[in-house]
C-alpha cells in the first residue's frame, strides 16, 4: 500500500467515524422519543388534565393539580425573572465595555452553570427556612433564578445584532437613550427576545431538582402560593420511583407532555430564528 | 439634562443588572452560613471520611464526591468524542441542507428534561444494562471494573445517560469554536494537498484551546446533574470502581436526603456538599470559558490580518 492510499484510507475512516457519531447519538434521542410517545399516548386522555390522583391501588384518575402546579410554577418564575431578565440584557448591550457589564455577563453565565439542585438549596434558605413552611412561592423563586441568565444572555446577544443605524437614528432625532431602547432597539430585536423567553419557558417548567425541597408537593389540589404545590415533574418522580404499575403509566403520560411542549417550543424558536435570519439577509 | 437622564437609566438598569450578580454572590454566602455547623465539626475530615450515618451524628463525604467524579469521568470519555465527531460533521462534512435538522436534533437532546432521561433510564436502559452486565462473560468479571451482581442500576447507567444528555453541550460548543478557524488555514491545509482528515485535524490543533473549553463545559454540567443520575445510580455510598456497582453522588444525596435531614447538623452537612459542588462547577464553568474566550482572541489578528495579507499580494 503506498503512503498516499494509506492517508486516503485514514481520511475516509474519520470522515466515516464522524457520521457513526452523529448516528450514535441519534439512537438514544430516537430511543427516549419513542418510549415516550409509545408508553404515554395510551394514557393521555382528558382525564389526566381534568382529574385528581385516585388513591393508590385504584386505577385511572389524573394529574390535574400537578399541571395545574407547574403552570403556576412556571408562571411565576417567569414574572419574575423575563424583566429582570430583559433589563439585566439590555445593560449589558448599551454598556457593553464598561467593567460593570462584564462583572454581570460573568455572573450571568455562572449562575447558567450553577448546579440546578443547588439552586434549589439557595430558594430554600430565602424562601422557606425563614417562614418554615415549603410553598408554591419558594418554587417559584428557585425556577426564577434559573430562568434569569438564559433570557438575559439572549437578550443581550440580540440586542447585540441590531444594527447600529437604528440606534443612531433615533439618537440623531433627539430621542434620549432609554426612549431609544424601549422605542427602537428593543422592538428590533423582539421576535428573537420571545424565542429565547419560549426556550427558557419550556427549561423551567421540567426542572425537578429545585423544587424537591422548595414547592415540595401536595397530594391536594392547591393554587396558594404559601402552600406546598404539586408539579407535574416531582409528580413523574414520585410515580416513576413507586411500584405501582398505574403509576408509572401516567408518568409516561405526564413525560409526553413535558416532551411535547419542549418540543413545541423548540421547534418554534428554530422558525422564528430561521425567518429573523432571512429577514437580515 | 439629557446627561442627567442617561445616568439615571443607567444607575436603573444598573441596579436590576446588579441582582444577578447579588445572586451569585448570595449563593455562595447562604451556602457557607447554612454549612458552618457541619464545617466547623468535621472540617477536612468531612472530605476523607466515608462514614454517612445521621443516626450517630457521623458525616463523610468522600463516597459521594468517589460517585460524581467517577460518573462524570465515565461520561466525559464517552461523550467527548462522540460529541467531537458531531460536531466535526456537522461543521466540515455533512451536506448543506442537513446542516440545520441536524443540528435540531443534537439540541433537542439538550432540551429534554432531565426528569424524562431518568424515566427512560429506570424503564428501558437500565432493563438493556442488565442483559448486557447478565451476558458478561465470567473471565472479565474477574477484572475490578466488571465485578458485582448484574442489577443494571449502577455507575455504569449512570455513566451512559450522563454522556447522552452532556454530549449536546460539548458538540454546541465545539462546533462555534470550529467555527471561529479562519478558513484561509483549511484552504492552506487542502492546497498542500491535505487530505480532509489532516485539513481538519489541522483545524482542530488550531482550536485546541477551545475544544478543551468545550468539554470542560460538558464535565461541568455532568457534576451537577441530578435526577437523571439519581434514578438510575442506585444511591448507595460505595466506593469501588466497578461499573455494576450501585454507587451515589454529591447531588444525588441532597436530592434524596434534603427533606428527611431531621436535626440542623444533617442539613449542614448536606448543604457543605452543595457548597462543594457549587465551587467546584464554578472553577470547571470559569475555567472552560476563559479556554473558549482565549480562543476568540486568538482568532480576532489572524482575521484581520489576513485581508491585509491579501492585499499585499494583489
Amino acid at each position: 500500500m503506498t503512503y498516499g492510499m494509506r492517508r486516503r484510507i485514514v481520511s475516509a475512516m474519520f470522515v466515516g467515524a464522524c457520521a457513526l457519531s452523529v448516528l450514535i447519538a441519534l439512537v438514544p434521542l430516537a430511543m427516549i422519543l419513542f418510549f415516550v410517545v409509545r408508553e404515554g399516548i395510551q394514557s393521555v386522555n382528558v382525564a389526566l388534565f381534568t382529574q385528581m390522583p385516585r388513591p393508590v391501588g385504584e386505577t385511572g384518575g389524573g394529574m390535574l393539580n400537578a399541571f395545574v402546579g407547574t403552570l403556576i410554577l412556571t408562571a411565576l418564575g417567569a414574572s419574575a425573572a423575563v424583566p429582570i431578565g430583559i433589563v439585566s440584557g439590555i445593560f449589558m448591550s448599551e454598556y457593553k465595555g464598561s467593567r460593570f457589564a462584564v462583572a454581570v455577563r460573568f455572573a450571568a453565565d455562572t449562575l447558567n452553570g450553577v448546579p440546578s439542585i443547588v439552586v434549589g438549596i439557595f430558594a430554600y434558605g430565602i424562601a422557606v427556612l425563614p417562614f418554615r413552611q415549603f410553598s408554591a412561592l419558594a418554587g417559584g423563586v428557585a425556577l426564577g433564578i434559573m430562568m434569569i441568565p438564559i433570557v438575559a444572555r439572549t437578550t443581550e446577544e440580540l440586542l447585540l445584532l441590531v444594527p447600529g443605524a437604528l440606534r443612531e437614528g433615533a439618537l440623531a432625532l433627539g430621542a434620549t437613550r432609554a426612549r431609544a431602547v424601549f422605542t427602537v432597539i428593543v422592538p428590533a430585536a423582539l421576535p428573537g427576545i420571545v424565542t429565547g423567553i419560549l426556550l427558557a419557558l419550556a427549561r423551567i417548567a421540567g426542572e425537578t431538582a429545585p423544587l424537591l425541597f422548595t414547592s415540595f408537593n401536595n397530594q391536594f389540589f392547591s393554587t396558594n402560593l404559601r402552600q406546598p404545590i404539586s408539579s407535574a415533574t416531582v409528580q413523574i418522580y414520585t410515580y416513576a420511583t413507586s411500584p405501582y404499575v398505574d403509576q408509572h403509566r401516567q408518568a409516561w403520560a405526564a413525560a409526553l407532555v413535558l416532551v411535547a411542549f419542549v418540543f413545541v417550543c423548540s421547534l418554534a424558536a428554530r422558525f422564528v430564528t430561521a425567518r429573523v435570519q432571512r429577514l437580515r439577509g | 439634562v439629557r446627561d442627567r437622564g442617561d445616568l439615571g437609566f443607567r444607575l436603573a438598569i444598573g441596579a436590576v443588572a446588579l441582582l444577578v450578580v447579588a445572586v451569585v454572590v448570595g449563593i455562595g454566602v447562604l451556602l457557607v452560613r447554612q454549612s458552618w455547623l457541619s464545617i466547623q465539626e468535621f472540617g477536612v475530615r468531612f472530605w476523607l471520611t466515608r462514614t454517612w450515618d445521621p443516626v450517630a451524628g457521623e458525616f463523610g463525604a468522600l463516597a459521594f464526591v468517589w460517585g460524581t467524579l467517577y460518573s462524570s469521568i465515565l461520561a466525559l470519555l464517552i461523550a467527548t468524542p462522540i460529541a467531537l465527531g458531531i460536531a466535526v460533521f456537522i461543521s466540515e462534512l455533512s451536506p448543506v441542507v442537513l446542516r440545520g435538522p441536524l443540528t435540531f436534533l443534537t439540541e433537542l437532546l439538550a432540551a429534554i428534561p432531565s426528569i424524562v432521561y431518568g424515566l427512560w433510564g429506570i424503564f428501558v436502559l437500565i432493563p438493556l444494562v442488565r442483559s448486557l452486565q447478565a451476558a458478561t462473560p465470567e473471565s472479565m468479571r474477574a477484572l475490578p471494573f466488571f465485578s458485582g451482581p448484574p442489577f443494571g442500576v449502577g455507575m455504569l447507567s449512570a455513566g451512559l445517560i450522563l454522556a447522552v444528555m452532556v454530549i449536546p453541550f460539548t458538540s454546541s460548543v465545539a462546533r462555534e469554536v470550529l467555527k471561529t478557524v479562519p478558513v484561509a488555514q483549511r484552504e492552506a491545509a487542502y492546497a498542500l494537498g491535505a487530505t480532509r482528515f489532516e485539513a481538519i485535524r489541522a483545524a482542530m490543533f488550531f482550536a485546541r484551546t477551545g475544544i478543551v473549553g468545550a468539554v470542560m463545559l460538558g464535565f461541568g454540567r455532568a457534576l451537577g446533574e441530578t435526577m437523571a443520575v439519581t434514578m438510575v445510580i442506585g444511591n448507595r455510598p460505595n466506593i469501588t470502581l466497578s461499573l455494576f456497582e450501585q454507587q451515589h453522588t454529591m447531588a444525588a444525596v441532597i436530592a434524596n436526603e434534603f427533606t428527611e435531614a431531621t436535626g440542623d447538623l444533617y442539613l449542614h452537612a448536606l448543604i457543605e456538599i452543595g457548597l462543594v459542588l457549587f465551587v467546584i462547577t464554578l472553577i470547571v464553568n470559569a475555567g472552560s470559558r476563559v479556554l473558549i474566550w482565549a480562543m476568540g482572541r486568538t482568532r480576532t489578528p489572524q482575521l484581520a490580518a489576513a485581508p491585509a495579507a491579501a492585499g499585499a499580494a494583489a
